[in-house]
């Protein structure tokens, strides 16, 4: 699979240039082509010999231990002759750390090349990509940054360096594989080493991870690869990043201790994510299974489904040094030995924050668009379902809109518009079905029950938000526009000035449910502004920002894009407002808004199934506390939300005002069908 | 050729003879002046036979845009062997067999390609002097000696930078002193800068003239006539005091001239630093100096007992000369380090040891230069260094390498080759990455053999092996001969320099890998087209650190302003040594080169202290060099 080259690429991070439509992406390679022509067992044991890092201290894996239970930081923290604490270190150390073996690589490589063969029609990697890679492992430790949307990632990442004879990784993993007895042991030996979710202030634990790490880092034993987002994201959307780890691997930069660290965003794209409906159901309330070795064998019948094709691009590598140049003053280290551990200032915090936003930005941006998405975002758009012409129409628009927003969209240029969409309506059959022309979402129909039924209601927010978990890997091109566009409706003039301030109040709103950078609300502004302009939304007055004549259509497909996280939001404030009890306790929060929530739906008041997404809620939370309009109070273990019902209702009457439920939001599409 | 091994009693004279040779005249002269006169000035004037060791003409016997002796220099024959002319140094009139292709193979130069210097100075280039007549006037009455002749002028003008040296070669001449003056004794001095009090001159002391700093460099917004004060003819021993171990001597003597003289009664100072040829006593002080043997003499601070200075606000010295002292801080420090911004030093009392009885060389081959760094440690920690111990990297080895002169024998060159056999086969180490530390042992010949011993023991348990004395030795001749070289590269457009550095121990190995690998990586920015030499060794040990010395040469064929790619390619070194916990200077000074980071490294009140200092001493700022500060 070739693509063709899309956009000029701005080297270096972040987009300081207005203009983030000028990027040319790598041309991409299937590497299961190979595999589907020779022999799996001879690719399994062939020979494996990685370029390796110039400054190598070579050590075995056992050998690492010892380096870590002896250095001079942990030593600090277990403090003089002090046996039994040395023991616990040495305990959750063997708890944590990996062993990984080249055997049992090979078993995956050779189990994986069956199972990758069975689920995709192809795995597309960048080869240049690859390229920069094996160049960056040679100069400096190289951190491998990958997104996180499915279990399949990490093994896929391993598969696809051992492919290329790259330097194997090793994983930051979530403590909770460890259950699965035999598959934990086996991602151990695939170079999996395990850390607990929280850890809190416990100063052993963090000693002994943090120079476990750091030593693997500082010695160059290999790669090392962890999720940014922490997490899987269940909604297809990148999460706001998490720095502990981030921190660790930097602070040897900090330090002195290394000359350079690249960090290597990658991006994994699914067309068709293996948990797709889990996660929506997850979103819902429905508890994640705990991971057991059965449920994965369980799991063997989605062998038998297409899953289509996945790409996995490898970004420009980021080097800590140029990003901290001018930033961080790595002589504020000088007065005090290294192995101390000292809390990162508050400089360093925030750089460590902003890189943080700014790969997962890098993320986002390589991060390769089925047609399927844009089909996703408009048949959400029209709950009743749609002509299959009209969705071709319109589909064929979007497509132009997103690639001029420099989406990195893979579609097949040289087939007809129709034929491209009846082949992705036909991989999601399971979300939606075509009869009669028209298109609608597949909704589980219950046996002789109610449409109203909170179960009924239940099954249509399935199919809802796991087709909006692949509008979502959109929003990231849209988001900034959108805001703007949204703004422009909420300000009652067209003063550039007014739009930016509601610009910047709803930017502030969403900023735990959009990857927005902190402190870069002007640039976000100006880049929208710039993309708004080139597509002919708007015009760029010396005051003012005005709709153009043929604005209207983008500027209300890019509010109705923002519509469900604008209503999800404002249902969470009236629940807050109207509902609430003195002293909701924190943990309460998501059922009770969720059974508020779903009561306006089944009472027909509220059609946005969106508002029922635990995600949405919680983001929406965070952003009502971070906006002081809710005040969490500790009381012994629990915590209790208070609630200023006065902030929260101005905010919820200021999101009212930005008034999409009223746009027509078919206008868009009769105005391009009169065009 | 220095024979019979170093391993002979009383080579620290013969040490002295392999590195600054024998200098003219002063052979036949036989003693020095060891006299305990006041000052004779009126005498030595009147008696030219008795000529100073260090001419008033410098440009007679020195190059006037290069380092050191006119008749001492590198050059490629017309076979391309690298030869050292002259007859003053161990390595005079021998080929280097080596170099050459070391040369070619480190720069990617050719011998085809040259740059050569302008031959003569060009007098007419040289700006005229801007005199101050009634300063003029009134120091002839006093009888000084005095010169406004451009070469005298253009000598003093500069220290040994590269940029300075690069100008020049390329016959370029900035702002120079309007005036060179000699005073001939302390009294002299003491005129001297009452004069420039009185009619506003501006005085820049100006010792050997080896500063590294630009310290010597004429500020170009400087309006006053500039006198440079060159002390090279206040060069008397003026008294020793065996007693007390103390030598009473006139600060414009230079180190071998000292150490000479000193060891004609059977004492030395042990002070050595790199430029002992050339540098001056008042120039250790002003600078706050360190000599390589600072392990067993220490480092000039530990040295002087007694410093007179002569300042506008009068004379500074103290009253008695007790070993140490509880009377505030001590005013010494605010001497030593002032780089000729507050006065002339013009006497000191330094402490002198015994001629030591013997003398050894000695060098280790390490597996890499982690296991160098652990056993330089260790010996730090065991307070055993021996009177010198140096580590030199992977590259700089080499180096060392290139600078073997052809064997005589081809016995010789069979035992190299299975010395070379038995390191790198035997014992497995790699050639690109094992490295070498010099060793020079002193004192009674038991207590060395013993004190050698108990180094190669520690050596041993970081995988060192005792690679032989003369290794050791032409480890330190590379450290004499370093300059020399420059002047080679910089005719075949290689240009180079070394800086020094001072780190904690437990970050000596980071600070050295990040300072070269930035020098490259600049260099490689900065469109220089063949990576540069870029190598280190750490040269002094401490109880609680060390001192790292760079080298870093690039070829800028290609570049068309070298010397600015230089001097980024410096600045961000120094950023990188700052940011991995390294001093700002651990010897060479601060100069007008590092000034702009002496807040940074002293704090603001550190500064406004020393700013307010200079306010009292010199308000009128008469020593304007405008250094440190």
């Amino acid at each position: 699979r070739v693509y063709p080259a899309l956009r000029p690429m701005t080297t270096g991070i972040g987009s300081s240039t207005p203009n983030p439509v000028l990027k040319k992406r790598d041309d991409f390679e299937d590497v299961l082509e190979e595999r589907r022509n020779s022999s799996d067992l001879r690719y399994a044991l062939r020979c494996y010999t990685p370029a390796l890092y110039k400054g190598l201290v070579p050590c075995k894996a056992s050998m690492l231990k010892s380096i870590v239970l002896q250095s001079d930081s942990l030593q600090y923290v277990v403090g003089q002759s002090r046996e039994a604490v040395q023991e616990e270190a040495a305990l959750l150390l063997e708890e944590m750390a990996h062993r990984l073996q080249l055997g049992t690589i090979r078993f995956f490589a050779f189990t994986l090349s069956k199972a990758f063969k069975a689920l995709f029609r192809g795995v597309c990697v960048n080869e240049e990509g690859i390229q920069r890679l094996q160049q960056a492992i040679q100069e400096h430790p190289v951190v491998l940054l990958p997104s996180h949307r499915s279990y399949m990632d990490f093994l896929m990442m391993s598969y696809i360096l051992y492919t290329y004879d790259l330097a194997l990784p090793v994983i930051a993993a979530g403590m909770d594989f460890i259950s699965m007895k035999f598959v934990g042991e086996m991602l151990r030996m695939s170079g999996a080493f395990f850390i607990r979710r929280s850890f809190g202030g416990d100063k052993l634990y963090w000693a002994v991870f943090s120079e476990y790490v750091k030593t693997m880092l500082r010695n160059g034993y290999a790669p090392i690869e962890f999720f940014l987002e922490g997490t899987r994201s269940r909604t297809g959307k990148s999460l706001t990043p998490k720095t502990g780890l981030l921190n660790i691997v930097m602070e040897p930069f900090f330090k002195g201790e290394v000359f350079d660290v690249n960090l290597v965003p990658v991006s994994i794209s699914y067309e068709r994510i293996l948990e797709e409906s889990l996660y929506a159901r997850e979103l819902l309330g429905v508890p994640k299974p705990k991971e057991s070795t059965s449920g994965l064998l369980k799991a063997r019948r989605i062998l038998s489904e297409d899953y289509g094709s996945m790409h996995v691009y490898f970004g420009h590598p980021v080097s800590i040094r140029s990003l901290a140049q001018g930033h961080i003053s790595r002589s504020q280290h000088n007065l005090l030995p290294r192995h101390i551990p000292q809390k990162p200032t508050a400089d360093t915090q925030a750089f460590v924050n902003d890189t943080a936003f700014r790969l997962v930005r890098l993320q986002e941006e390589n991060m390769v668009l089925k047609p399927w998405v844009l089909l996703a975002t408009l048949l959400l758009q029209n709950p009743d379902g749609m002509d299959l012409s009209t969705l071709t129409e319109q589909a064929d628009w979007l497509r132009r809109l997103a690639l001029a927003f420099g989406a990195f969209l893979d579609w097949p240029d040289h087939e007809p518009c129709s034929k491209v969409i009846s082949s992705s309506l036909a991989l999601h059959k399971n979300l939606v079905c075509v009869s009669g022309g028209r298109v609608r979402l597949v909704v589980e129909e219950l046996p002789g029950a109610e449409s109203a039924t909170e179960e009924a209601g239940f099954n249509r927010a399935v199919s809802v938000l796991s087709c909006a978990s692949y509008r979502n890997q959109i929003l990231h091109l849209f988001v900034r526009p959108a805001l703007i566009a949204v703004a422009m409706q909420t300000a009652n003039c067209s003063r550039k000035d007014e739009v930016f301030n509601c610009f910047n109040f709803l930017r502030n709103v969403f900023s735990n449910e959009f990857i927005l950078c902190p402190g870069a609300a002007v640039q976000d502004f100006e880049e929208a502004c710039y993309l708004l302009g080139k597509c002919g939304a708007v015009q760029e007055l010396q005051q003012d920002l005005v709709m153009s004549q043929s604005g209207q259509t983008t500027l209300a497909f890019l509010c109705s894009v923002l519509d469900p996280f604008l209503q999800g939001y404002q249902v969470v404030c009236r629940y807050l407002c109207e509902e609430l009890e003195e002293n909701l306790l924190e943990n309460k929060f998501v059922p009770a808004v969720r059974s508020f929530t779903l009561q306006l739906i089944l009472s027909g008041s509220l059609k946005c199934y969106e508002a029922l997404s635990s995600d949405l809620q919680k983001n929406a939370l965070a952003a009502l506390i971070r906006l002081k309009a809710v005040r969490r109070v500790k009381a012994g273990d629990q915590v209790t939300l208070k609630v200023n019902k006065i902030a929260v209702n101005s905010l919820e009457d200021t999101l009212g005002k930005t008034n999409v439920q009223h746009i027509n939001i078919y206008l868009y599409s009769s105005l391009l069908n009169n065009k | 050729l220095h024979s019979g091994g170093s391993t002979s009693r009383i080579s620290s004279q013969d040490r002295l003879r392999v590195i600054s040779g024998h200098l003219h005249q002063r052979a036949q002269d036989g003693h020095a002046a060891v006299s305990a006169q006041e000052c004779k000035a009126e005498a030595s004037r009147a008696n030219p036979a008795k000529a100073a060791p260090v001419p008033k003409r410098r440009h007679d016997i020195m190059k006037w845009n290069g380092w050191g002796y006119s008749d001492s220099r590198f050059l490629f024959n017309k076979k391309g062997q690298a030869e050292f002319t002259g007859k003053r140094y161990r390595l005079s009139g021998l080929i280097l067999p080596s170099l050459k292709d070391w040369f070619e193979g480190t720069f990617g130069a050719n011998l085809q390609h040259k740059s050569p210097a302008t031959p003569a100075l060009n007098v007419s280039a040289v700006p005229p002097p801007n005199l101050n007549e009634s300063f003029v006037e009134e120091l002839k009455a006093a009888g000084v000696a005095l010169s406004q002749e451009p070469e005298d002028r253009v000598f003093r003008s500069h220290g040994h930078c590269l940029h300075e040296i690069f100008a020049l070669r390329e016959g370029r001449i900035s702002r120079v002193p309007d005036l060179v003056v000699w005073p001939s004794c302390h009294n002299d001095v003491v005129k001297i800068v009452e004069l420039a009090c009185k009619h506003n001159v501006c005085l820049i002391p100006y010792g050997g003239g080896t500063s590294v700093s630009s310290a010597l460099e004429c500020p170009p917004e400087e309006t006053r006539s500039i006198v440079s004060l060159d002390t090279s003819q206040m060069n008397r021993i003026l008294w020793i005091d065996e007693k007390n171990l103390t030598a009473h001597v006139e600060a414009g003597i230079i180190g071998q001239d000292l150490e000479r003289q000193l060891n004609e009664s059977g004492y030395c100072t042990g002070h050595e630093p790199d430029s002992m040829e050339f540098s001056s006593l008042g120039g250790w002080v002003a600078t706050r100096a360190s000599g390589m043997k600072k392990n067993i003499y220490g480092n000039i601070e530990d040295l002087v007992v007694h410093i007179k200075m002569v300042t506008p606000r009068g004379v500074i010295e103290k009253s008695c000369q007790g070993p140490r002292m509880s009377t505030g801080p001590d005013i010494h420090h605010f001497i030593m380090g002032s780089e000729g911004t507050l006065g002339v030093v013009t006497e000191v009392t330094m402490k002198i040891r015994p001629v030591p009885e013997y003398q050894k060389y000695g060098s280790i081959v390490f597996p890499n230069f982690q296991q160098g760094v652990a056993c330089l440690r260790e010996v730090a920690k065991q307070r055993c260094a021996p009177a010198s111990i140096r580590l030199m990297d992977n590259e700089q080895f080499q180096f060392g390498h290139a600078l073997k002169p052809q064997v005589s024998s081809i016995f010789t060159s069979f035992l190299d080759g299975l010395k070379k056999f038995y390191i790198t086969k035997f014992k497995g180490f790699d050639p690109h990455h094992l490295c070498v530390a010099t060793l020079l042992f002193e004192g009674d010949r038991e207590k060395v053999l013993q004190h050698e011993k108990q180094v190669y023991d520690i050596a041993a348990k970081f995988g060192g092996l005792a690679a032989g004395e003369d290794n050791g030795q032409r480890g330190y001749m590379l450290t004499f001969v370093i300059a020399y070289l420059r002047d080679l590269g910089m005719d075949y457009y290689v240009i180079g320099e070394s800086f020094e550095t001072s780190v904690p121990w437990d970050r000596v190995l980071d600070l050295c890998r990040n300072v070269k690998e930035r020098i490259v990586r600049e260099c490689k920015e900065r469109g220089v087209q063949f990576p540069p030499l870029s190598t280190c060794r750490v040269t002094q040990t401490y109880d609680a650190g060390a001192c790292v010395y760079f080298y870093f040469a690039f070829n800028y064929r290609g570049l068309s302003d070298p010397i600015h790619v230089y001097e980024n390619v410096e600045h961000a070194a120094r950023e990188e040594i700052l940011a991995n916990g390294g001093s700002l200077s651990h010897h060479h000074g601060v100069g007008k080169l590092r000034k702009e980071w002496m807040k940074e490294a002293v704090s603001t009140v550190g500064l406004g202290m020393l700013k307010s200092v200079k306010e009292y001493v010199d308000p009128s700022n008469i020593f304007g060099n405008r250094n440190l500060l």
